[in-house]
C-alpha cells in the first residue's frame, strides 16, 4: 500500500484530548460522558482512563437509547461497563413518546434520530449535568468544524453558532450560568482516520458491526438499509443477504452499511484510506439537507 | 507523525478558498460525495466553477452572504504530516476571529491579490502574525494568471511586504514570498511550468519542510488538578496533572511552585499508565514530587533556578473581543495558565491601528476587535513570562464574571 503514512497515529493528539478532558474535569461540577457505542464515543473512554490514571474516571456514561440501537451495540455497551467499572447511567426515548412529549416521524423515512435531542435535554436536566463530553469531531461534517471544544449551551441546549466564545491558545473557558451546559468534545482535531490508528494501536474493543457480516438488507437509491422490524418496507422492496459492516454507529433506521468484506482494524483502515466517500456520507440523518447537522444543533443536538 | 498548524485569513475575493480547496483537492483530501455536494451547491447558486469556498464555509449565514465569518478547521495529511488549517475571515470587524485562528498557529498564509498589491488587509494580517510572534509567514501573492506572470510585478509586492515586515518590531520571522495562482494550480502543489523565473518552492513542499518549532523557554507546567487515587494498588499516590507548556523536565530534576515558591524535586513522570525519565513541552503528563507540600489547580511547576518573576502590575498588549465596551472601573477574572484570579485594565496606553499601523491615542474604553497596549493589575501575583520569550507562558485570556464571555486575549510585554 501506498499510502502508509495515514497509518501513523499523531501523539500528540493524544496530549490534547487529555488536556481537554482533564479541564472538563476541573472546571465542572457534574460532567458526563455521552456514550453512543461508536468508535469515537469508545475511544473518548480511553483516553479519559489515560487522563486519571492511576485514580478513576471521575465521569459516569450517559446513554441516550432511541430504542433502534443494534442489539450488538447493547451488548457491547453492558460488556465495556462492566469491564471498565463505570457508572452507565440510560436516558429512554420510549419514555418521551409514552409521555407523549415527542411524536414518532411516519412514513418511509422515519427515524428517531430527531427525538433523541428531547432525551438528551431531559437527562441533562434531571441528572444536573454542567458538562457532557462528547466524541463530535470537526472533520466530520461542516457545521461541526465550526464548533468551539468548550461549546455552550443555552437552558434550552441550545448552539448560537454566530455567538460563541472565542478560544485561544489552550484556553478554555467553562464559566456557565446556573441552567446553561457545556458540550465537551475532546477530540474536536481527530480526523476519522485518526480514530481508526488510534483504536490499531490501543488494541481497542468496538461493537462486531464494524467488521464485515452478513445482513439482510434493503436497496435504496443506491443505499443498503440494514432491514429490521424498524424501517417500512415498500411491497415491491426486495430483502437480499449481503457481506456488509458498518461505517458509523447510529440507528438502525439511519445507519446505511457499506459492502464490504473487512474484518479486522488493518483491513478498515485500508477500506477508509482508499474510499472516495465521507464517513457522515452513510448517516441518512445528514442526508436530509445541506443544513442537516447546523438545524440540528441549534436545537440541542449533540 | 507532526502536526503542523496553519493559519490562513483572508476574504473571498482574496482567493483564499480556492487555494485551500486546491491543496485538498491535490492531495487526495476531498471525497467524491462531498465534490458532488459543491458541485450541486454551485449549480443552485448560479456559479459557473466549483465554488470551494462552499467546503469551508460552515454554517448557513456564512453561505447566504458568501462570507467566511468564523473560524473552520480544516484537516489534511501528506505523506510528512498532519496538516490542520484555522481558516478565518479577513475583514477588520473580524480581527477577534482571526487572532482565534493565529492563536496556536505555527504559520500563517497571508494572500494578497498580485492587481492589487499591499493593501490595508496585508498590514493586519500581518500585525497580528506579528504580535503573535507565528515563527513563519508564507505571503502567496495570488491571481498571477492575472498579471501575465509578470516577474515585475511579483517583485514589487516583495519588496513592498518586505518593507513592511521590518517597519514591525519582531524580526526574528521567517518570511517566504510565493507568486501563485490558486485557480490554476501554479506553484501549489508542484513547480509552476508559467513562472521558471521563480526559483524558490511550491506552498505545499514549502509547509511539508519547514521545522515544526520548539515551544521557546523554559519548563511551565500549570497544574490542571491532582490525582490522589487512594484504592489499594496506588494507596499513597498524589500526582499533579497538567500539560507541559514549555520546556522540559526530567526526573531527579529540582522544580519549585509558584506562586507559594516551596521546592521539591521530581520523583516520577507518569503518562498513560507509564512511566517515562522526561517529559517535554506539549506533553499531558502527571507527576509526582518528593515532598508532601500543598499544590493544587492555578499553582505552576517550574525548574528551581528558572522561575519567572511573580507580578501583580503588568503591562500587555490585548485585543478586545466583546460587544461591551472595556470599562476601566470594574474588575474582570483574568485566566493565566490554569489560575483565574480579578484583574482590572488601570489603563490603556495606546491604541494599535492594524491598517496604518499608527498608534492612537486612546478613548473612552475599547471596542470589539480594537488591539491595545494596556496596564494591568492583579489581585495576585502571577507567574508570567514576556511572550516574546516564552509564547506560551506569556498569554492570558480576560472573562467578564457577569456573562461569563471570553472579552480579550493579551500578550504580556
Amino acid at each position: 500500500m501506498k499510502k502508509d503514512y495515514l497509518k501513523e497515529f499523531p501523539r500528540e493528539m493524544e496530549d490534547e484530548a487529555i488536556y481537554i478532558i482533564r479541564e472538563a474535569a476541573a472546571q465542572f461540577e457534574r460532567p458526563a460522558i455521552l456514550f453512543s457505542g461508536g468508535k469515537d464515543s469508545i475511544t473518548l473512554v480511553r483516553l479519559a482512563q489515560k487522563a486519571f490514571y492511576p485514580g478513576k474516571v471521575p465521569f459516569p456514561l450517559v446513554h441516550i437509547d432511541t430504542g433502534h440501537n443494534f442489539p450488538e451495540t447493547i451488548t457491547f455497551r453492558d460488556k465495556l461497563v462492566a469491564e471498565t467499572g463505570l457508572e452507565l447511567i440510560v436516558g429512554l426515548v420510549q419514555d418521551d413518546i409514552d409521555a407523549k412529549r415527542v411524536a414518532e416521524e411516519t412514513g418511509k423515512f422515519a427515524s428517531r434520530n430527531i427525538l433523541q435531542t428531547t432525551t438528551l435535554l431531559r437527562t441533562i436536566e434531571s441528572l444536573k449535568l454542567d458538562a457532557c463530553l462528547g466524541g463530535a469531531r470537526r472533520d466530520e461534517e461542516k457545521a461541526r468544524a465550526k464548533e468551539r471544544v468548550f461549546s455552550v449551551r443555552d437552558d434550552f441546549g441550545q448552539w448560537d453558532a454566530k455567538n460563541q466564545r472565542p478560544e485561544l491558545f489552550d484556553y478554555l473557558n467553562g464559566r456557565i450560568r446556573p441552567g446553561e451546559n457545556v458540550r465537551v468534545f475532546p477530540i474536536s482535531n481527530w480526523t476519522e482516520l485518526d480514530v481508526w490508528n488510534y483504536i490499531r494501536e490501543e488494541k481497542l474493543e468496538i461493537p462486531s458491526i464494524y467488521y464485515s457480516h452478513e445482513r439482510e438488507v434493503i436497496e435504496r437509491n443506491g443505499v443498503l438499509w440494514p432491514y429490521s422490524d424498524f424501517i417500512f418496507k415498500d411491497a415491491d422492496e426486495v430483502v437480499q443477504t449481503k457481506t456488509v459492516r458498518f461505517r458509523t454507529v447510529g440507528d438502525m433506521s439511519c445507519t446505511a452499511a457499506l459492502a464490504s468484506t473487512a474484518n479486522t482494524v488493518e483491513q478498515i483502515i485500508e477500506e477508509v484510506i482508499g474510499t472516495s466517500v465521507s464517513e457522515r456520507g452513510s448517516r441518512l440523518d445528514d442526508q436530509r439537507s445541506e443544513a442537516a447537522m447546523e438545524a440540528r444543533k441549534a436545537v440541542g443536538y449533540f | 507523525m507532526d502536526v503542523f498548524r496553519i493559519a490562513t485569513a483572508g476574504s473571498v475575493d482574496d482567493g483564499k478558498s480556492t487555494l485551500i480547496g486546491r491543496l485538498l483537492y491535490e492531495t487526495n483530501s476531498i471525497t467524491t460525495d462531498k465534490l458532488e455536494a459543491i458541485e450541486r451547491a454551485s449549480q443552485r447558486k448560479g456559479i459557473g466553477f466549483l465554488d470551494l469556498s462552499l467546503l469551508t464555509d460552515g454554517l448557513v449565514a456564512e453561505r447566504e452572504q458568501g462570507i467566511t465569518i468564523d473560524v473552520a478547521h480544516i484537516y489534511f495529511n501528506t505523506p510528512k504530516r498532519k496538516f490542520i488549517i484555522a481558516d478565518s475571515p479577513g475583514h477588520v470587524e473580524y480581527t477577534r476571529n482571526m487572532i482565534t485562528g493565529a492563536s496556536r498557529a505555527q504559520t500563517s498564509v497571508i494572500l494578497v491579490d498580485a492587481r492589487k498589491g499591499i493593501i490595508e488587509q496585508t498590514h493586519r494580517h500581518y500585525f497580528i502574525a506579528n504580535l503573535l510572534r507565528i515563527p513563519y509567514v508564507i505571503v502567496c501573492v495570488n491571481k498571477m494568471d492575472l498579471v501575465n506572470y509578470s516577474e515585475e510585478v511579483f517583485t514589487k509586492i516583495k519588496n513592498d511586504f518586505l518593507k513592511l515586515s521590518a517597519s514591525l518590531p519582531n524580526t526574528q520571522q521567517q518570511i517566504v514570498v510565493i507568486p501563485v495562482s490558486s485557480l490554476h494550480g501554479d506553484n501549489l502543489t508542484t513547480r509552476s511550468q508559467n513562472m521558471p523565473w521563480y526559483t524558490g518552492e511550491p506552498l505545499l513542499t514549502l509547509l511539508e519542510s519547514l521545522p515544526v518549532p520548539a515551544a521557546r523557554g523554559s519548563f511551565r507546567m500549570p497544574v490542571q488538578l491532582a490525582i490522589r487515587p487512594r484504592n489499594e494498588s496506588h494507596h499513597d499516590f498524589r500526582g499533579y496533572a497538567g500539560r507541559v507548556s514549555s520546556g522540559k523536565i526530567n526526573v531527579g530534576d529540582a522544580v519549585t511552585v509558584l506562586p507559594s515558591g516551596r521546592s521539591s524535586k521530581v520523583t516520577g513522570i507518569h503518562k498513560n499508565g507509564q512511566e517515562q525519565s522526561t517529559a517535554t513541552d506539549r506533553e499531558s503528563v502527571t507527576i509526582t514530587i518528593a515532598d508532601n507540600i500543598d499544590i493544587s489547580r492555578g499553582d505552576m511547576l517550574v525548574r528551581t533556578g528558572e522561575e519567572p518573576t511573580l507580578k501583580t502590575e503588568h503591562k500587555a498588549f490585548i485585543c478586545w473581543m466583546d460587544s461591551h465596551l472595556l470599562d476601566t472601573v470594574k474588575s474582570y477574572l483574568i485566566q493565566h495558565g490554569t489560575q483565574r484570579i480579578k484583574a482590572k485594565v488601570t489603563q490603556v496606553n495606546f491604541v494599535q491601528d492594524t491598517a496604518s499601523l499608527q498608534q492612537l491615542a486612546p478613548s473612552e474604553g475599547l471596542k470589539m476587535n480594537e488591539i491595545a497596549q494596556v496596564n494591568l493589575k492583579t489581585a495576585k501575583p502571577l507567574p508570567v513570562d514576556v511572550y516574546h520569550d516564552n509564547p506560551a507562558n506569556g498569554t492570558f485570556i480576560l472573562i467578564d464574571e457577569f456573562t461569563n464571555n471570553t472579552v480579550a486575549v493579551g500578550f504580556f510585554e
